[in-house]
């Protein structure tokens, strides 16, 4: 049985001197034989596993992870979560995401540290401002909160940015989403992999996924690095690696993927309580709760699989923070990370049956998965439990290329790729 | 950094001159009005993403602004060579053979 946290748990501990605390999640060994296989350990696919077994009673499940958790994309990127998307397809399911992220803590009894500061996207020309207007007002009239604000506004709430003229870009206004904000990213794994094992699900670490068990056009189980493990149903939930997993049932997915690099500052007394994010010079900042810079950028242009990036993106996204950010220009980096983010056509996931019965893949969140975890595993839980999408998750399926119906969102990505 | 060596001016230059341009060699369907949406759907957006050995085209940008066909590997970033895309294909088509 996990730990209830609570006040009274954490005074019942500590008279025990903290000796007394349960791990948060089992390590089980895996079994023949499981409903559901999920192939990931990331949040999404934690998150998946979770509201499999909460919202439809599928407990028999299994999440194979081939190194640790919270070792991969899910705890090393910016944090940012906010649901100001252009379509209304896309807006609809970031918004249903954010929703969850309200709750998030208390329905997990895991303290997310979800923190609404706000996600400021700053325009710099007037072309950038029209689609600001644009966007605030597509936001409004699907019930995302969206505030279009002056470079005075601006500077009364972030003031160490530069709004003067004399820069190279100048700051001409911005839109804000007061609800959107930052989390702890290791707890989001932690607290969807402790709400899943305690709901029953095996989280399997160390446990890598070398093939795709198919007869006769549907999925049987996989051959993992700890022997073969049977499923009717197998969920892919594997970012810069689903293509790979993809070419194991010989599928073809509109992925490429690519480096995509974060890195933290020295940490600082609080000086920026929101998130600025901005398109045209091409960087986003926040503070964390340790007081470090969360700095991030773009993607390497080529693909790649090397979870490291080019040393000359380093130097453009700190030029771009530096425009913004003069004061910031001494600031000594810590440390830094790339990730491999799995990048589809139109800057929009791909969460969808494919055509081997029983196979589903989630992937194609590119550089901005963090923020929709909850809302994707829950909508991913409801697609493989009804072999029928979510009908928040209806039009984001393969067949949208092969169709047309593309969800252009290269906009709202706040990442140029 | 790559350094990535132009076929076309035969000089090894650090890849911030050059700008990648996507998977090469990618086959347009002969009659595209009588492909389907599927086949054509491929054609457009589906990629070989691959885990490993990698043709890819390049631009050099900054210099003779020539296209030209590299083959890298994914996971090291190892650059096996570097050919004009008519050369390249050749090679291509042998490796696929």
């Amino acid at each position: 049985m996990a730990n209830r946290y609570s006040l009274w748990s954490l005074i019942k501990n500590g008279l025990k001197h903290h000796e007394s605390w349960q791990p948060a999640w089992k390590s089980p060994q895996p079994k023949k034989n499981y409903d559901v296989i999920i192939v990931g350990g990331g949040g999404h696919g934690l998150a998946t596993a979770y509201y499999l077994a909460k919202e439809h009673g599928i407990k028999n499940v299994a999440v194979l992870e081939k190194g640790y958790l919270g070792g991969g994309n899910t705890a090393r990127n910016t944090t940012i979560i906010r649901s100001n998307y252009l379509w209304d397809e896309a807006a609809h399911l970031y918004e249903h995401g954010l929703k969850l992220w309200e709750g998030l803590s208390q329905d997990l009894n895991f303290n997310v540290m979800f923190s609404q500061r706000g996600v400021m996207n700053v325009g710099h020309t007037l072309q950038d401002m029209r689609d600001i207007e644009r966007r605030a007002n597509a936001n409004l009239l699907n019930g995302v909160d969206a505030v279009v604000m002056t470079p005075q506004e601006i500077k009364d709430m972030v003031p160490l940015i530069d709004i003067s003229n004399r820069t190279r870009y100048p700051i001409m206004g911005a839109s804000f989403q007061p609800r959107g904000g930052v989390a702890r990213h290791d707890a989001v794994a932690w607290g969807f992999a402790r709400g899943a094992s305690e709901l029953g699900v095996d989280i399997i670490e160390q446990c890598e996924v070398t093939g795709l068990i198919i007869e006769g056009g549907r999925i049987k189980g996989v051959n993992t690095s700890r022997g073969d493990i049977m499923a009717d149903r197998v969920g892919c939930v594997a970012a810069g690696n689903s293509s790979v997993l993809a070419k194991m049932a010989g599928l073809r997915l509109p992925l490429e993927s690519h480096p995509l690099q974060a890195f933290v500052s020295e940490s600082m007394k609080p000086c920026i309580d929101t998130v600025v994010m901005s398109n045209a010079v091409h960087g986003y900042v926040s503070q964390s709760d340790k007081g470090e810079l969360v700095i991030g950028a773009g993607i390497d242009s080529y693909t790649g699989y090397g979870q490291r990036g080019s040393p000359h993106v380093i130097e453009h996204t700190a030029a771009a923070i530096i425009e913004m950010f003069p004061s910031f220009s001494r600031v000594r980096m810590n440390r830094q990370w790339g990730g491999i983010v799995d990048v589809s056509p139109d800057a929009c996931p791909i969460i969808s049956k494919t055509r081997i019965k029983g196979l589903y893949f989630n992937c194609g969140w590119g550089t901005g998965g963090f923020k929709a975890t909850p809302g994707s595993g829950n909508v991913f839980a409801h697609t493989i439990a009804h072999d029928d999408p979510h009908p928040l998750n209806r039009a984001f399926s393969l067949d949208r290329f092969a169709t047309g119906h593309l969800i252009d969102e290269h906009g709202a990505a706040a990442v140029a790729h | 950094m790559l350094i990535i060596t132009c076929p076309h001016c035969q000089e090894a230059r650090e890849e911030e001159e050059f700008s990648y341009a996507g998977e090469a060699y990618i086959a347009r369907p002969p009659v595209p009005e009588e492909a389907d949406d599927a086949t054509w759907g491929d054609y457009v957006f589906h990629r070989k993403n691959p885990r490993g050995w990698h043709w890819e085209q390049w631009q050099h940008v900054a210099g003779c602004r020539k296209v030209f066909a590299v083959k890298r590997h994914t996971v090291s970033y190892e650059i096996a060579g570097s050919w004009t895309l008519a050369d390249g294909k050749a090679l291509y088509l042998e490796e696929q053979a």
